[in-house]
């Protein structure tokens, strides 16, 4: 089994409004060396199968049709192994 | 002649009774609603995707709706030609399930906006907007995400097949970025694919159709449509 950590982050060239709703917080509170906030998703789940080429496949296949959209994010996969007891 | 409609209800639809309303009493067609988890189209000429907020928006907005069963249906119907209208979370769907191009993100702003816009018809060669080239509507908008976008190649792809029909502007037709509520790219407000038989917007014509409402310029879409249907 492995646990699944997925980044879903939008594409450096798209405006992140609530990235900058929340620099301009950040001048609000008086930080003066806070640029370039960017607000992602992770998505974390199990993936029930024993090979990580499988697993990442699986995912991928995922992320592709649902988690995130080709237009305008890109995603990460982070898989991590777990022990079944 | 008469058309029938298939108005599309999602959970979370709120402008299906809208649609219906103005499709069915006013309008005077033959409108059934079609159930999410529906298969059969029941031999409708246009299909309606419409507003609300899908299976909550999770995720984005229609990125659950376009895997419902009825989805399925509406996008072999829409790829052997059929009419396929969505407005607003329609549109969303719509761009989600590929049968449109491009995305629509947050609103620039951040807000949901909620008010009457203007947008004048650019386009006068599809049906839905052939009876109202260059006319500017009064339309409502309600949405947290219509800022639509899309990179380069596709904007230049879509603006050289002529696929953009409504654009934001003011009460006069000038398309300006005052105008635009949302951030759209290119103010665009509704657009419709290279076949011209898929089309979506994110203003509300079927909220401004009703004289009981104080607004009618959206019966003019509804009525493009059925004229040049039938032609």
């Amino acid at each position: 089994m492995y646990q699944a950590k997925v980044i879903i982050k939008r594409k450096k060239s798209i405006l992140d409004p609530q990235g900058k709703a929340a620099e301009h917080g950040a001048v609000l509170l008086g930080f003066k060396n806070i640029t370039n906030v960017r607000i992602d998703k992770q998505v974390e789940f199990l993936v029930n199968v024993s090979d990580l080429e499988t697993a990442n496949q699986e995912v991928s296949e995922f992320c592709v049709k649902l988690l995130s959209n080709p237009t305008m994010e890109d995603f990460e996969i982070n898989l991590e192994k777990i022990n079944e007891a | 002649m008469r058309l029938k409609f298939g108005v599309v209800v999602f959970p979370g639809s709120n402008c299906d009774h809208d649609s219906y309303n103005v499709l069915k009493h006013i309008l005077d067609q033959e409108t059934v609603y079609l159930w999410h988890k529906d298969t059969d189209l029941q031999n409708c000429d246009v299909i309606i995707l419409p507003g609300g907020f899908s299976y909550g928006d999770y995720i984005r907005t229609g990125a659950v709706a376009k895997l419902s069963q009825i989805m399925n249906s509406v996008i072999d119907f829409a790829n052997k030609g059929g009419i396929v209208f969505g407005i607003c979370n329609g549109f969303q769907i719509l761009t989600e399930s590929g049968l449109l191009p491009g995305t629509l993100i947050k609103n620039k702003n951040l807000k949901f906006v909620c008010k009457d816009v203007y947008v004048t018809a650019v386009n006068g060669d599809s049906i839905l907007t052939k009876s109202l080239a260059k006319k500017t509507l009064m339309t409502p908008i309600a949405h947290g995400d219509g800022n639509y976008f899309t990179d380069e190649e596709t904007l230049k792809s879509i603006e050289k097949n002529n696929q953009i029909l409504f654009k934001y502007s003011s009460d006069k037709g000038e398309i300006s970025e005052t105008c635009n509520p949302n951030g759209s790219i290119e103010n665009i407000a509704g657009l419709m694919n290279k076949n011209g038989n898929v089309f979506g917007m994110m203003p509300h014509p079927e909220r401004s159709s009703d004289v009981l409402l104080g607004k009618t310029d959206g019966l003019q879409i509804f009525n493009s449509l059925l004229q040049n249907f039938i032609n």
